[in-house]
């Protein structure tokens, strides 16, 4: 991973090195344009180490003394933006579809990337409120430090209000100094692990459901190709995807197609990939 | 276009408010505190109103007991906007048939989500 930062570093630039380690981590691209985003993401990193410049640090990561700092570099890079039921829409259809596909059983569902845990939770209120309890949602991200906060069920006051309503926040969230943490009966449908969607395997047992949304648009397109074969490997026959607002399978994957049932969401292609869906 | 009332003491606050509300194709209009507020209601029936809790004259949750108590066919909906972020207060608040509440201090991205959450954005 540092070797590849360190192969760009040569004669590259601060700039070169820290997109290639990104890259290297997380398979997530920095365009040209958007190269921006590294000084704006990483000044609270310069501060709290007291460095001056994207120099100073890109040379302590490629000494390699402080092991910590590769990861605090590509927590700070990654976009972590997220609010509670981000395109509700999508999520009143998921409560429908989920409740048909899985006909009273226990519904296992993975929320990949699940950044500071609003996409988990709101999915959790949704399916509690209908009054379903056998479920159980898997949460994955690449960011330990995204994952820590998600775990935590803790959110600022501007983090909670976006998107709950204030009927959801007083049902499943208590107040603790400024921040509002979730209640242990909201966190209880909820399992975290760390996974990096283009270098590790998805996570055993087959799912009814996948969110995976704002993910793909970040990666090149071999690297969602593979993404979305393992996610297909990770579905339950007849289980369901949902991807972004601006994200799609078309023309990416011959592993998923548009649901006839469902606007808007994916069901895995009868052989994706050669893997029959029986 | 919607319409959006909003009650606040502070000038500062309207201008602010009143900056995110039309950025969001709301038409305007203010009031500086409870009593004003219905007179504004009474001209014209807001789609929302933006309500702060403490005012002089009439306070938040007297105009809104006024409001809900004088409607006929028009139930605008109302979003509590405050800097009284404890849990009584925004269980009170509900109860006394607040839509939505809003914790100060808030941005655009926090003010679009609720106006959303009750419809009318």
């Amino acid at each position: 991973m540092l070797s590849a930062a360190k192969a760009a570093g040569a004669g590259q630039g601060a700039t070169a090195v820290l997109a290639a380690l990104l890259e290297a981590r997380t398979g997530q691209q920095i365009a040209q344009d958007r190269a921006w985003r590294l000084d704006t993401a990483l000044k609270p990193l310069l501060r709290e180490r007291g460095m001056e410049s994207l120099d100073q640090l890109v040379r302590e990561l490629l000494l390699g003394q402080d092991h910590q700092l590769g990861d605090r570099i590509v927590d700070a890079l990654l976009n972590q933006e997220s609010s509670f039921f981000r395109d509700a829409p999508t999520f009143d259809l998921l409560g429908e579809a989920l409740g048909e596909i899985t006909a009273g059983r226990r519904a296992r569902i993975w929320s990949a990337g699940c950044s500071t845990g609003q996409e988990p939770l709101s999915l959790a209120m949704l399916l509690a409120e209908r009054g379903a309890d056998a479920f159980e949602i898997l949460a994955t991200d690449v960011s330990e430090g995204a994952l820590a906060r998600a775990k935590a069920g803790r959110f600022t006051q501007f983090e909670i209000q976006r998107g709950l309503p204030i009927r959801r926040m007083m049902r499943w969230f208590d107040a603790d100094g400024a921040d509002w943490v979730a209640k242990p009966e909201l966190m209880r449908y909820v399992s975290f692990r760390r996974i990096n969607m283009v270098a590790d395997q998805q996570p055993p047992g087959r799912f009814d459901l996948v969110m995976c949304r704002n993910l793909l648009m970040y990666l090149a397109a071999d690297q969602r190709q593979a993404v979305l074969g393992r996610i297909a490997a990770a579905l339950r026959p007849g289980g369901l995807l949902v991807l972004g607002a601006g994200e799609t399978v078309i023309g990416q994957t011959n592993a998923f197609a548009p649901s006839p049932r469902w606007r808007g969401l994916y069901e895995a292609a009868e052989r994706a990939g050669g893997r029959a869906a029986a | 276009m919607k319409t959006c009332l909003v009650v606040d003491d502070s000038k500062v606050i309207r201008k602010v408010a009143r900056h995110i509300l039309e950025a969001l194709n709301f038409s305007v209009s203010e009031a500086g505190d409870g009593r004003e507020a219905l007179e504004r209601c009474r001209e014209a029936q807001p789609d929302v109103i933006l309500l702060d809790w403490n005012m002089p004259v009439m306070s938040g949750m007297d105009f809104l007991r006024a409001l809900r108590a004088s409607e006929g066919g028009w139930k605008p909906k109302v979003v509590f906007c405050t800097t009284e972020n404890g849990m009584a207060y925004i269980r009170a608040a509900i109860e006394a048939g607040a839509d939505e509440y809003v914790m100060k201090p808030f941005d655009r991205d926090t003010l679009e989500s609720k106006l959303q959450i009750v419809g009318v954005a």
